[in-house]
């Protein structure tokens, strides 16, 4: 019995990721549409309008732009690093996407596939390694330049997503001790039949959206792109779709973290004031499972708009306030919250009802 | 052959392999690099042991967070081949010497130990597993794991006292 | 100092209090006023759509005008080059033969007369210098162009179209300013 596979499994597996994979990047491309966009409208302009209705076909556009030009590779720097760097930054911002329930299951034909590539029991851990990975995107890519910029700006990057990392897993705990699990269905499942995680902890989600801007390298935390300081940021020296590769990255990345949090704290594929099950009953369980698919991306656009909003908003910390504020200030509060949160579990536990 | 053997082979050279390269490529970006691909390969490992938790710490805590500490250090004292000092004849030896006396102590150590019953335990152990994980911390093991935090405390009071030595 | 508006304002080192310390409020304000930009008329307008309408002063690019029967007003005098700060004109005079009074009105005219669009400053001095009323300043905008020898506007370029054959365009070149 060589390689006794469930072939069927496997293939069904295989689409979901590339379907994941392709809506992902879909998204990208449109986020920087709607970046710009969003951008516009809020400094009363019009934003990009000419390449097809309301600039749609913008993307496209810049995507040509940047296969179509000329790719250079620094003569000292590490060849292979250098190609490597982009690679790993998408490929950390692909993998988070693989834990992520998009949807309840679909209905083909009898078998019940689940829209979710891996429903592992360490989901939120398995995104938190993830997440540490994406460092090495942006420190290759910034070493191997051989430029001082690219470097400092690699080290500045690397340094705040390991710093924001903790304040992220602190508030991470007290959502733990709440759910009592660490796989991302339960968690979504346990919300479709209570209140969001959002009410029971708005310090921890405060913390937890903070930690995510950090995480992503978007503006007020973009440190790591600071032009007036570091001339482009760790990506200095790349042209072409190599530098693509890490925009786009940082586009798929804000998708990802928006699922996450629309899962971890606002129900996932819940749909609001509705009762899914019976929903499902009535209307069959695919329908129910698109329309879920629908409410989850509802709320993502949400976040995707909050991170835009922001950046247009507050302008970029300085580093000593940037690190302050995720050792001294982001860090104790995720600690209080964790410690109240486990003081009224165990009040709760012991027989005292709010 | 089923496929979780397929698999542990193929982990089991990727860590070998790399860890040999980690030892011999001269360039010190290199080294960590080969390193992080061996924890990847030790993780994969703990997956097929079905002991999850472990491999996904192993990656936050090792490949995430040490590992880029050490390409802080290595990339900012711009080490590379160039720059590597040439070593002493007799500190190679004492090298070798210590490695192979490590490896003597390992050998003889698990020369009488059962594993060939249990070589690959894939997908049955309970153990790794979260929650048995959680329980027998907590409730066997709780004083060294405090004792360990203890530990862990020290060593950053220790880190902030260096830290602020020069005010 | 004495300032010399009263709206200079004195600059406040006072340590923070707890209230701004923590910033959120200060963010939420501020993210509210962005919020608010969104439902904002937009200025922009879009132009080779849209365009907007000229001021009446405005001064574009210039037109060598014709008479009702479709002569051409100019008689070559220089005073247009003479008026020009810039030195943009250039005109070569020559004699009208018989037979050529249904081309130019006076005995004289412009063999030729250069522009050169990129000297020029747009003042309307030429316009103002010119006693036939021969150069105006229309209600058009330079269009751009990879070559600099196109910016040297010749006299084929710069007459307007003739108002006996072709009516239309001659009120388009007018425009609404003569």
């Amino acid at each position: 019995m060589l390689l006794s596979i469930d072939w069927i499994f496997i293939i069904e597996k295989c689409i979901l990721i590339a379907v994941i994979i392709g809506i992902s990047l879909v998204v990208a491309m449109y986020e920087t549409w709607a970046e710009r966009k969003v951008a516009a409208i809020m400094q009363d302009r019009r934003g990009p309008n000419r390449a097809g209705v309301f600039g749609i076909l913008q993307p496209m556009a810049d995507g040509l732009k940047l296969f179509m030009k000329e790719e250079i590779i620094p003569n000292l720097s590490n060849r292979f690093l250098f190609v490597l760097g982009p690679g790993l930054a998408m490929l950390t911002a692909m993998m988070t996407s693989a834990v992520v329930p998009w949807s309840s299951h679909l209905d083909i034909k009898g078998r019940m596939v689940s829209l979710q590539v891996a429903d592992i029991n360490i989901g939120i851990l398995y995104i938190f390694g993830v997440v540490s990975m994406g460092v090495y995107g942006i420190m290759i890519g910034g070493w191997a330049s051989n430029n001082k910029f690219s470097l400092l700006a690699a080290v500045r990057g690397a340094s705040q997503i390991i710093s924001y990392e903790l304040a992220m897993g602190l508030s991470f705990i007290a959502l733990l001790m709440l759910t009592g699990t660490l796989s991302l269905r339960t968690i979504v499942e346990q919300q479709q039949d209570h209140l969001y995680n959002f009410i029971y902890q708005p310090l921890g989600f405060f913390i937890f959206l903070i930690c995510a801007f950090a995480e992503c390298n978007r503006t007020p935390f973009d440190l790591s792109e600071a032009e007036n300081e570091l001339n482009f940021g760790y990506h200095q020296e790349y042209s072409s779709m190599k530098l693509g590769f890490y925009l786009f990255a940082e586009y798929v990345n804000m998708f990802i973290s928006s699922a996450v949090m629309a899962t971890l704290f606002f129900g996932g594929y819940d749909i609001p004031f509705v009762n899914d099950i019976s929903f499902g009953q009535q209307h069959g369980q695919n329908v129910l499972a698109i329309l879920q698919g629908l409410s989850l991306f509802v709320k993502v656009g949400v976040f995707i708009f909050f991170f835009m909003w922001v950046r247009w908003t507050i302008p970029r910390f300085r580093y000593d306030q940037l690190m302050r504020l995720g050792w001294k200030i982001l860090i104790p509060l995720a600690l209080i919250n964790m410690l109240a949160t486990g003081f009224i579990i165990l009040l709760r536990n012991n027989g005292w009802h709010l | 052959m089923s496929a979780t053997q397929v698999l542990f082979w193929f982990l089991s050279v990727l860590a070998i392999f790399s860890a040999i390269m980690m030892v011999a490529s001269k360039n010190p970006i290199h080294s960590v690099l080969w390193l992080i691909i061996v924890f990847f390969a030790i993780s994969g490992h703990y997956v097929l042991l079905n002991a999850q938790f472990l491999a996904i710490v192993n990656l936050i805590v090792y490949a995430g967070a040490i590992m880029v500490l050490f390409l802080f250090v290595i990339m900012l004292m711009n080490l590379n081949a160039d720059t590597e000092p040439q070593k002493n004849k007799w500190l190679k030896m004492a090298g070798v010497i210590a490695g192979g006396a490590l490896l003597l102590v390992f050998v003889a150590a698990l020369k009488n130990a059962d594993l060939k019953n249990q070589l690959v335990q894939t997908n049955s152990g309970e153990i790794g597993l979260i929650n048995n994980l959680g329980l027998s911390l907590f409730h066997d093991y709780v004083v060294p794991f405090e004792v360990s935090s203890v530990l862990f405390l020290s060593a950053m009071v220790g880190a902030v006292v260096i830290a602020k030595k020069n005010d | 100092m004495q300032s010399l508006t009263n709206r200079s304002k004195q600059v406040e080192r006072k340590p923070m209090t707890l209230w701004e310390k923590m910033y959120v409020p200060a963010i939420a304000k501020g993210m509210s006023i962005t919020f608010g930009h969104m439902f904002k008329k937009k200025p922009t307008v879009n132009y080779p759509e849209k365009q907007r309408p000229f001021s009446p002063v405005f001064r574009g690019l210039h037109v060598l005008n014709r008479d009702e029967e479709g002569r051409e007003r100019c008689t070559a005098c220089g005073l247009c080059a003479l008026a020009c700060p810039a030195e943009a004109i250039t005109m070569e005079a020559a004699e009208r033969l018989p037979g050529e009074e249904n081309l130019y009105r006076e005995e004289k005219y412009a063999a030729k007369y250069e522009i050169n669009m990129l000297r020029c400053i747009f003042c309307g001095l030429c316009e103002e210098a010119c006693p036939k009323d021969a150069v105006y300043l229309s209600e058009t905008f330079a269009p751009a162009n990879y070559n600099r020898t196109t910016f040297i506007y010749r006299k084929e370029d710069l007459l307007i179209p003739d108002p006996k054959t072709q009516p239309a365009e001659y009120a388009k070149a007018k425009g609404n300013k003569l």
